[in-house]
């Protein structure tokens, strides 16, 4: 199972609270630059800030294909709102987050901007430690980068533990209120906004709600001008409504495919592909292959009970990068047979038409059969009883794929059996 | 009563208020003490009589044949809608507490799906298993997390898992989906986040002619019943126990308490050698790494201050998952 948790789009998160019955600031979705413009046209001032819906942290510092400058902008009259969103949809994003590609920007939103008098951060996460169970999380440095605040001046955040069997009590929510330093005429205010924000997390089966900034606007209203909602994929059978929102098209491709194949990937940096099962050994995997002097071109973890062909789609996903030189397969069959792994290998090999070396460790269930059937394929496969070993091996071949990359020769491996 | 206004009453329901209170203190510290107090149930052996929830499905019906080829002993399983017939020569029962009367069961393996595995290990909870293990992988964090509350108050049922591959005692008694035959009695204990980097660990040991005493795997989820050093205490109040394999992953803390109870309870000339494993080093910081609870988020549950820290408790940390036995 592909575990990622689900966010979505900042406008749908703001939607969720408002239909909780939390402020945020008024306005709307765009996804042409004239829908931009009513929206600002209706608004009762002419400051608004449009921001690009992009699922990426840093937007603000991030710049657009189009050359603008800021994924959230602001702006002065409803004709600049029109020509920011213009240079804004249809355009890559790119931020810190987001690689050199970008994530591409199909809506913005609209909002009136708001004169804040002060500004808090908000929270609320589960707390994995001894206090198992919602912890409420806030603290008076809103606005800024908050894991900055946290390893600078830890005494600055402030938590509440949530019994979840008992639930958020009023005391409790106005207890965090009063500690974080919201004015005596507000703190009923936004204790009820911290109720209500509780209740959505557990009706969600949220993971996280951040509000940064939770505000005191300069009228005494506390508001949630910005919201990023994660929420549980377990419980996603029980959460149609909430999944229904996810937006394939903010997520890397490849992601995309893994989660339709249901196969656990995550695309780095390296040249070599590592196909394993169970995601401790992929990951123990990836790191012996940096202790050989190799980097690992991903995390693949076919699952439990992977068929051959989830062997293949991950085949696919691995030679997909063009960066991979050797792929190693390890696979420890416990509950998944080696046999129906060397299937799958064969059959991506044969119509994949693979060039490039693969290393295939297998140990467990069926491990002889599974030899025989590799054997048998007459496919230049190699085999290697030892981790140790076919670590070393896939390094060193993939330094000569490498090599010969760089001097453009186009290498099939023919290895010797 | 403290309403009445004569002072010598006054005086005895003070009195009584606070023994109630300090009954209620106590209680408090039972329930603290009372969850811990279950980790002798791990000490399965090969007559400990095991039911399966779930018995009848498909995981359910292969992981129980395994486990009585590999002599398991296996007394029934819990199927509501197949009460009253036979599975694999089995009885099948309604619930658990049918089950628990019937057959005086002391372990229940649980592979119900996602959506119902949460309160399958309430009811297991509720007719007072000693046991439970639970496979499933992906039950909601919500209810895993009310499962926790739950087990933290009572001093009768111990969970392992989920997401785990369970608890086996080589050669005696087998509770999960780990491939029985790569294990051999011997004389080191494993305690694991993983499945089959698991099972790599186990192989080594069983290569090098060690063996193993107790092998449990604790699972990959952040919520989860049996921690660490749930286990090491285990492991150091067990004779046959000479040594102890930890394999680690990155998230969480759960390494770095490990490394603190080592640090406070396995020191002097009778100290058990400790080796251990973290994986992730190469994984990036806050991207989810297949399980649930491995992620590298806020800073934090990095591999290298979790192999700092257990090397600070005197544990040999290898940096090579091939060099586990």
């Amino acid at each position: 199972q592909a575990k990622r948790n689900l966010s979505i789009h900042e406008y749908l998160s703001l939607g969720l609270l408002k239909e909780a019955g939390i402020s945020t600031p008024i306005g709307d979705v765009a996804s042409t630059p004239e829908e931009a413009y009513n929206i600002a046209k209706n608004l009762s001032t002419t400051d608004a800030v449009v921001k690009a819906q992009v699922l990426a942290g840093g937007r603000g510092k991030g710049h657009f294909t189009s050359g603008l400058q800021g994924g959230v902008k602001i702006v002065y009259s409803p004709d600049e709102v029109k020509e920011v969103a213009s240079q804004m949809l249809g355009n890559q994003l790119i931020t810190k987050q987001t690689g050199e590609k970008g994530r591409i920007c199909s809506k913005v939103l609209v909002v009136e901007r708001k004169y804040v008098r002060r500004e808090f951060y908000f929270a609320i996460t589960m707390e994995r430690g001894t206090e198992t169970g919602p912890v409420l999380i806030g603290s008076a440095q809103g606005g800024m980068d908050i894991e900055a605040v946290a390893s600078n001046t830890p005494e600055a955040i402030l938590k509440e533990y949530v019994d979840i069997n008992k639930g958020c009590s009023e005391a409790q929510a106005l207890s965090l209120a009063k500690r974080m330093g919201f004015t005596d005429a507000n703190c009923q205010q936004a204790a009820d906004c911290i109720l209500k924000m509780y209740n959505l997390f557990i009706s969600k089966d949220a993971t996280l709600i951040e509000i940064n900034p939770m505000a005191e606007d300069s009228e005494g209203n506390v508001m949630c001008m910005d919201a990023k909602l994660n929420f549980d994929d377990n419980a996603a059978h029980r959460q149609k409504e909430i999944f229904s929102l996810r937006d394939w098209s903010q997520e890397d491709e490849r992601d995309v495919q893994a989660a339709k194949a249901d196969i656990n990937y995550i695309g780095l940096d390296g040249n070599i592909g590592c196909l394993v099962n169970g995601a401790g050994l992929a990951m123990a995997t990836m790191d012996i292959i940096k202790l050989h002097g190799g980097t690992p071109a991903n995390f693949l973890d076919v699952g439990g009970g992977a068929t051959a062909d989830q062997v293949m789609e991950a085949f696919k996903l691995i030679t997909s990068d063009q960066n991979v030189n050797s792929i190693l397969v390890n696979i420890f069959g416990g509950i998944m047979r080696c046999d129906v792994i060397a299937q799958g290998i064969i059959q991506a090999a044969q119509q994949l038409d693979l060039k490039i070396p693969i290393i295939v460790r297998l140990q467990g269930t069926k491990v002889e059969d599974a030899k025989a059937l590799i054997a048998q394929s007459e496919l230049k496969i190699l085999t290697c009883d030892s981790l140790n070993e076919a670590a070393k091996m896939v390094v060193k071949l993939s330094d000569i794929v490498g090599l010969a990359k760089e001097a453009s020769i186009d290498v099939k491996f023919e290895l010797p059996i | 009563s403290l309403q009445t206004n004569h002072p010598l009453e006054l005086k005895s329901s003070i009195v009584s208020a606070a023994s109630q209170l300090s009954i209620l203190a106590c209680r408090q510290f039972i329930r603290c003490m009372g969850y811990e107090a279950t980790r002798k149930n791990m000490k399965i052996n090969s007559s400990t009589k095991v039911i399966c929830q779930g018995f009848t499905g498909k995981q359910g019906t292969f992981h129980s044949k395994q486990a009585i080829a590999y002599g398991t002993n296996m007394v029934g399983g819990v199927s509501p809608k197949k009460a009253g017939t036979t599975h694999l020569g089995l009885p099948v029962f309604k619930d658990v507490s049918e089950a628990r009367q019937a057959t005086g069961a002391e372990a229940s393996v649980i592979y119900v799906p996602p959506p119902f595995a949460a309160a399958a290990i309430m009811e297991a909870i509720d007719a007072e298993i000693p046991l439970v293990v639970c496979i499933t992988e992906g039950i909601p964090q919500q209810d895993m997390v009310k499962v926790k509350k739950r087990l933290q108050q009572q001093d009768k049922t111990r969970l392992i898992g989920p997401n785990c591959p369970g608890i086996i005692l080589p050669g005696e008694c087998k509770i999960g989906i780990m491939p029985g035959h790569i294990h051999m009695p011997g004389n080191i204990g494993i305690v694991s986040r993983s499945g089959t980097l698991t099972y790599e660990a186990v192989h080594q040991t069983t290569n090098v002619g060690l063996g193993q005493t107790l092998c449990v795997g604790i699972g990959g989820d952040p919520f989860n019943g049996t921690n660490f050093v749930d286990c090491l205490e285990v492991f150091l109040n067990d004779p046959q126990t000479e040594g102890i394999l930890l394999i680690g992953e990155i998230g969480g803390g759960a390494e770095e308490k490990a490394a603190a109870y080592l640090a406070e309870h396995n020191t002097g000339p009778d100290a058990k050698p400790v080796v251990s494993f973290i994986a992730g080093l190469t994984a990036p910081p806050g991207r989810r790494m297949g399980h649930a609870g491995a992620i590298i988020a806020g800073g934090k549950g990095g591999a290298e201050e979790k192999i700092a820290a257990l090397r600070d408790a005197g544990v040999n940390v290898t940096l090579s998952p091939a060099e586990m036995g």
